[in-house]
């Protein structure tokens, strides 16, 4: 029962958090690289700021999916590596953290681009 | 000469006339119309570009054929398109054995092309020239738009380009349609920022330029048995009206808008078709039929087109939109 | 009439007539699309738990992101992404799933101008500003707690 409750603010956060995204599509007809930039902006900004943590205990996947988490991976790795490295770390704490994300993003992309024709939408 | 309006002494007649269209557009409203429809997007070639190009030989070849003369009667060509540096018509010239003429009026090329080779044919100086004008969704939508498999939403006021091509062969002999009017159209902006919705950048150079061949040919919208615009797509059309009605004059049932007519409700389209393909595929199938028909007598055949690009987009420029007027009649003796 | 006054008044006119969405149904798919995928998310990250017991949580994370960007990128390739994205729009582009969509979109797509001008100069043209703006903000953030360290 507890379980079947985690996942039920798993998907009331992550559903909320992708609305807000959509509002802001139908508000402002905003591009999608833009939703892409505010999100991983408030995520950096909600991690700096440290209630990031307090949402991702909560909300687990609900958070951390969106691209939000991405942000606040960024800032924790910054802020983490600032702390164990000093200066250094400013320059590499964010793409450290997040590393795995960008790889496999790239990886990915190269091999399916590769594999994949696109196609005419209908 | 005062007048933006030319009237043409000879009247060049359209002997023939093609449209090939891809799948989608092939289940739209003018299915029963079209010459050839494709069975898939890529038209047996590798990619969209080449598709495109494949497209237009097509076109011009059936219309050609269709107004049966042969290869070596053809004087010019007068074509374009959509892309940059106008590809598809170039690459699709090298194939030909006759002069090549690029233009270039967004997606109211069709009507630039058919002016321009109406105006030489008439003054004597070439015989027999073709036009032609294409356009493909999924090359439009990659250099105007984002990559076909992003995951985005169209927004409501935006249209769908149309993968067609139309052509058609303007004589000074033959039978067929003639041409007898033309008013070129100016460059009108009324500030217009947002790309998704061409109709609104495009209507205001529509009104003007129709308001210009009304006045200077003295007729009305009641002298026309079809008004088609090109593109303006729904929103578009309701604005045109608007902007007429202003101006005193009143659009009635004689009106309609290719991009408005072109895709059934259910094919979510949202406000119609656009594309240069789009009133060029009409015009050379639907309205080209009926005047042969002689159920229509007397067309006002309007493309309009919205002379932007991303980088200018990009800059914060807003759309210009420009509209020519053709006036086609059916054959007399 | 002055031309900027015309420009405005046309643009008002224009936008009071622009067809409007029914925002009701999108947000609704919107939702409930973007809920199943953080769910999946977590359901993929708890499975990884349960057969890795070994695994710290963080690295848990990290795979369970690369699983997910690997099913978008695969979706986006088969074609089957863009048609989601059409019907929830923000629930496929907020997740990291979107984030694999638009750099694969792109190399796909671009694919027919070659290996190096066609899928690796445009795979970020979407993308780019996502991870420019991540840099920049989290160096930013990292030199505020830089110089809170130092005072600290």
């Amino acid at each position: 029962m507890e379980m079947f409750i985690d996942y039920l603010w798993v998907f009331i956060i992550g559903g909320l958090v992708c609305m807000i995204g959509e509002i802001l599509i139908i508000t402002t007809n905003i591009t999608s690289a833009r939703i892409l930039v505010t999100f991983v902006l408030v995520g950096v900004f909600l991690e700096a700021v440290g209630v990031f943590d307090y949402i991702s205990d909560f909300a687990g996947a609900g958070i951390n999916v969106p691209i939000i988490g991405f942000g606040a991976s960024l800032a924790k790795g910054a802020i983490g590596a600032v702390k164990s490295q000093g200066l250094l770390g400013i320059f590499t704490g964010g793409l450290t953290a997040t590393a795995g994300g960008i790889a496999a993003a790239i990886i990915f992309a190269f091999i399916f681009a590769l594999i994949f024709h696109s196609h005419t939408k209908k | 000469m005062k007048y933006d309006t030319v009237k043409f002494r000879h009247q060049p007649k359209i002997i023939g006339s093609y449209s090939i269209v891809g799948p989608k557009e092939g289940q739209g409203n003018f299915k029963d119309y079209f010459d050839y429809i494709m069975k898939n997007d890529l038209f047996g070639e590798k990619t969209f570009e080449k598709a495109e190009r494949k497209m237009i030989e097509t076109a011009i070849t059936g219309a050609i054929q269709k107004s049966k003369l042969g290869m070596k009667d053809i004087n010019l060509l007068v074509a374009g398109d959509l892309l940059n540096q106008i590809i598809s018509s170039s690459y699709a010239a090298r194939a030909f054995d006759f002069p090549y003429l690029g233009v270039y009026g967004a997606c109211s090329t069709m009507a630039e092309s058919i002016a321009v080779a109406s105006t030489l044919v008439d003054g004597g100086y070439f015989e027999n020239v073709v036009c032609c004008t294409a356009s493909h969704f999924s090359t439009a939508e990659r250099q105007y738009r984002f990559p076909l498999e992003l995951g985005n939403q169209r927004p409501p006021a935006s249209q769908w380009t149309v993968t067609g091509a139309g052509s058609c062969v303007i004589s000074q002999k033959g039978k067929g349609p003639r041409v007898t009017m033309v008013t070129f159209g100016k460059v009108i902006d009324w500030g217009i920022t947002d790309v998704n919705n061409m109709g609104a950048a495009m209507a205001p150079s529509c009104a003007q330029t129709m308001l210009s061949h009304f006045e200077n040919t003295k007729t009305t919208p009641d002298d026309y048995d079809l008004i088609a615009t090109g593109d303006l797509g729904k929103l578009g059309s309701e604005i045109l009206i608007d902007l007429l009605e202003d101006n005193g004059i009143k659009l009635g049932l004689n009106y309609s808008d290719c991009g408005q007519m072109y895709f059934r409700r259910d094919q979510n389209t949202l406000c119609g078709a656009s594309g240069c393909g789009c009133s060029a595929t009409v015009f050379n199938s639907y309205i080209m039929k009926k005047l042969q028909d002689g159920q229509y007598k007397r067309v006002l055949f309007m493309p309009t087109g919205a002379l932007l690009s991303t980088t200018a987009t990009q800059q914060g420029e807003s759309i210009p939109g420009v509209c020519h007027a053709i006036v086609i009649e059916a054959y007399e003796e | 009439m002055d031309i900027k006054e015309r420009n405005k008044a046309y643009n008002k006119y224009v936008n009071a007539k622009i067809p409007k969405t029914r925002p009701w149904p999108t947000l609704f798919n919107s939702f409930w699309v973007g809920g199943l995928i953080c769910l999946l998310g977590q359901g993929i990250n708890d499975l990884i738990l349960y057969l890795f017991p070994n695994i710290s949580e963080g690295s848990a994370w990290a795979y369970t992101l690369i699983i997910l960007i690997f099913i978008a990128a695969l979706l986006t390739g088969i074609g089957v992404y863009d048609k989601i994205g059409r019907f929830a729009g923000g629930g496929t582009i907020v997740p990291i799933t979107g984030f694999s969509n638009s750099i694969t979109s792109p190399s796909v797509e671009f694919k027919s101008e070659g290996i190096v001008y066609g899928i690796c100069v445009k795979m970020f043209t979407i993308a780019g500003p996502v991870i420019v703006f991540g840099v920049l903000s989290s160096a930013l953030v990292g030199l505020i707690y830089y110089i809170i360290y130092l005072f600290a």
